[in-house]
């Protein structure tokens, strides 16, 4: 029976042992209120609310959200938003938010916690440094898809445009269609399952983390690698893609796993103190 | 940052005018510095529209005699119109420095050209059969107005909202940019061209003139240069994704065609509508709302992608 860790090094998850000041624990599981934002409404799912964003300004939209949310409503539908940017943005505590149509540039970014349906398009940026949470668009995403994500899940059921999960951190993205050029770029944390095509330079120069490919890949950036398909691969990309329902009939056994080849790796882990020491 | 936007109708006319100005309005935010517009109309078989401009709108509040010089330039064009045995049909201002002529003229086009912008401060914005060009300082709607482009009738039609980043804030280095001294061909552009004074000298070299020094002048005359040697529209968007360094995408359009282009990195923006009658692209979906409320399935086109329609 092999360990967690054993396990979690299989699947390409943080598996360096590093040390010096970066390295520090910013969060310990044992205190409980690092998790929950003080000011973040609590919200009753059962409580259904609708904003009609045709005639208001993104400030507007996102004004009318965070009134609605403490006022309680968990479970709120925007309709019309038509293309406009920066809507659901910063929400930092658990919601239904559904958006019905598309939605412009920066689309629920920072986000800490909601579940977001968007039965539309989303333009750049969307879900760029999200923590927590899902989002799930129903069309096409623009480029820098996820961009620095920590958490959640990102799923777009369309193709979604260049650099996807540029610099992210954590979390899953799944993209039902194509990618674009350069995604997984800077990549140092996290999964991207891509079902369709991907584009040109994937994985350049990523640290760590994993990016599954069905389709084709035009080429490998620099330092990303091919490796080997495992069985708790085949069972974690069965699983997320079945909950997304996008797993492909014939199963999974046809993607392609690529990760950090580390040969760019360079990490400087002494502290500024002993530097000092050495020169 | 600059925003670009392109529509064309297949087989059949629209108010290209309304349309192309509600796109550049929803646009405004991605550069407020200046806007332009090119409109592609129904030629008429003999004759050609000529846009010109006698001046600059900052020249109008420089200067206690500019009033008069300005119309000395513009009865000097039209002199020299004359003389080159121009048939002026019709002349309307649709500002004190800028002009629209509609002309019949079976001479040498761009001896034309040449003679009329050697009148000081003159620039021919555009001529061509079906091309109308106007650019000018402010918003969509204010230039639109201006010029009163809202009941223009058209096939197809490109605009620009600029934010001036490398060069004036002027008519001059607005979009979209004429070919000079090609008829009907204009382009607008989001981004930087890093080999533009290399690739400039060259086409300098080979004749061709440079009105300002803003690097998206370079695509016009690129494509222009290309065109007149036999070179496909696509053909040519294909070739500078190779030629042209920096980052950009592209809108090209000509008497009956809209084309774009996306450099490699895909690092400036573009989202596509197509559907059989229609095609509407622009720098941000909410341009294509303006004109298309209702649910849409748009995408992104890739890297080195180039795309042309047909009117």
């Amino acid at each position: 029976m092999k360990s967690q860790d054993d396990r979690t090094y299989e699947m390409g998850l943080h598996t360096e042992q590093l040390a010096g000041r970066t390295q520090q624990v910013f969060f310990r599981p044992e205190e409980e209120e690092r998790f929950v934002y003080p000011w973040a409404p609590d919200v009753d799912y059962n409580r259904r609310a609708e904003v009609d964003a045709d005639s208001l300004t993104s400030t507007e939209v996102n004004t009318k959200l965070r009134e609605l949310m403490n006022e309680g409503y968990g479970s709120i539908v925007v309709r019309n938003p038509r293309g406009k940017h920066s809507l659901g943005v910063g929400i930092l505590n658990r919601l239904n938010l559904i958006f019905e149509g598309s939605l412009g540039y920066f689309a629920v970014g920072l986000i800490d916690g909601p579940n977001v349906r968007i039965r539309g398009r989303v333009g750049w940026s969307c879900g760029e440094n999200m923590m927590a949470g899902t989002i799930l668009i129903e069309k096409n995403a623009g480029s820098t898809f996820g961009a620095a994500m920590r958490g959640g899940d990102l799923v777009c059921r369309g193709s979604v445009g260049s650099r996807t999960g540029i610099d992210m951190k954590g979390g899953t993205i799944v993209v039902g269609g194509d990618t674009g050029a350069f995604s997984g770029f800077m990549m140092q944390r996290g999964r991207m399952v891509v079902c369709g095509n991907a584009g040109k330079n994937l994985g350049d120069s990523m640290y760590d983390g994993t990016i599954y490919v069905g389709g084709e890949i035009r080429d490998l950036g620099v330092d990303a690698v091919p490796a080997e398909l495992t069985d708790l691969d085949r069972a974690w990309l069965t699983r997320k893609l079945g909950q997304y329902e996008l797993l492909p009939a014939h199963g999974v056994d046809h993607f392609t796993k690529i990760v950090a080849g580390k040969q760019l790796w360079n990490y400087d882990n002494l502290e500024p103190a002993e530097k000092k020491l050495i020169l | 940052m600059c925003g670009i936007a392109g529509v064309i109708h297949r087989g059949a006319l629209s108010g290209i005018g309304a349309e192309m100005t509600s796109m550049l309005q929803a646009l405004r935010h991605r550069g407020p510095d200046s806007t332009g517009f090119a409109i592609y109309g129904t030629p008429v078989e003999g004759d050609f529209v000529m846009r010109l401009k006698v001046a600059e709108q900052e020249d109008m509040s420089s200067g206690f005699d500019i009033h008069a010089k300005i119309r000395a330039r513009a009865q000097e064009v039209d002199r020299r119109l004359a003389e080159l045995g121009v048939v002026v049909k019709d002349r309307a201002a649709s500002t004190e420095y800028a002009m629209r002529y509609v002309i019949s003229f079976d001479g040498d086009l761009e001896h034309l050209a040449r003679y009329v912008e050697d009148v000081e401060g003159t620039e021919i914005l555009s001529l061509g059969g079906a091309l109308e060009l106007v650019k000018d300082l402010g918003d969509a709607t204010v230039v639109s107005e201006q010029y009163e482009l809202g009941g223009f009738q058209g096939t197809h039609a490109i605009g620009h909202t600029r934010m001036a980043t490398e060069s004036d804030v002027d008519i001059r280095s607005a979009h979209p940019y004429w070919a000079f001294p090609y008829n009907d061909i204009s382009v607008v552009h989001n981004g930087q061209l890093t080999n533009y004074w290399m690739k400039r000298r060259d086409m300098e070299r080979k004749g061709h003139r440079f009105m300002s020094d803003c690097d998206s002048e370079l695509l016009a005359v690129y494509t222009a240069h290309n065109l007149a040697h036999g070179v496909s529209l696509e053909e040519s968007l294909e070739r500078s994704i190779r030629e042209i360094d920096g980052v950009f995408t592209y809108l090209v359009a000509t008497r009956d065609q809209l084309g774009m282009a996306k450099d490699t990195m895909a690092a400036k923006p573009l989202v596509l509508y197509e559907s059989d009658d229609l095609i509407a692209l622009a720098s941000e979906e909410v341009a294509i709302r303006a004109i298309l409320p209702e649910e849409i399935d748009t995408h992104d086109p890739y890297d080195e992608e180039i795309r042309v329609w047909q009117a």
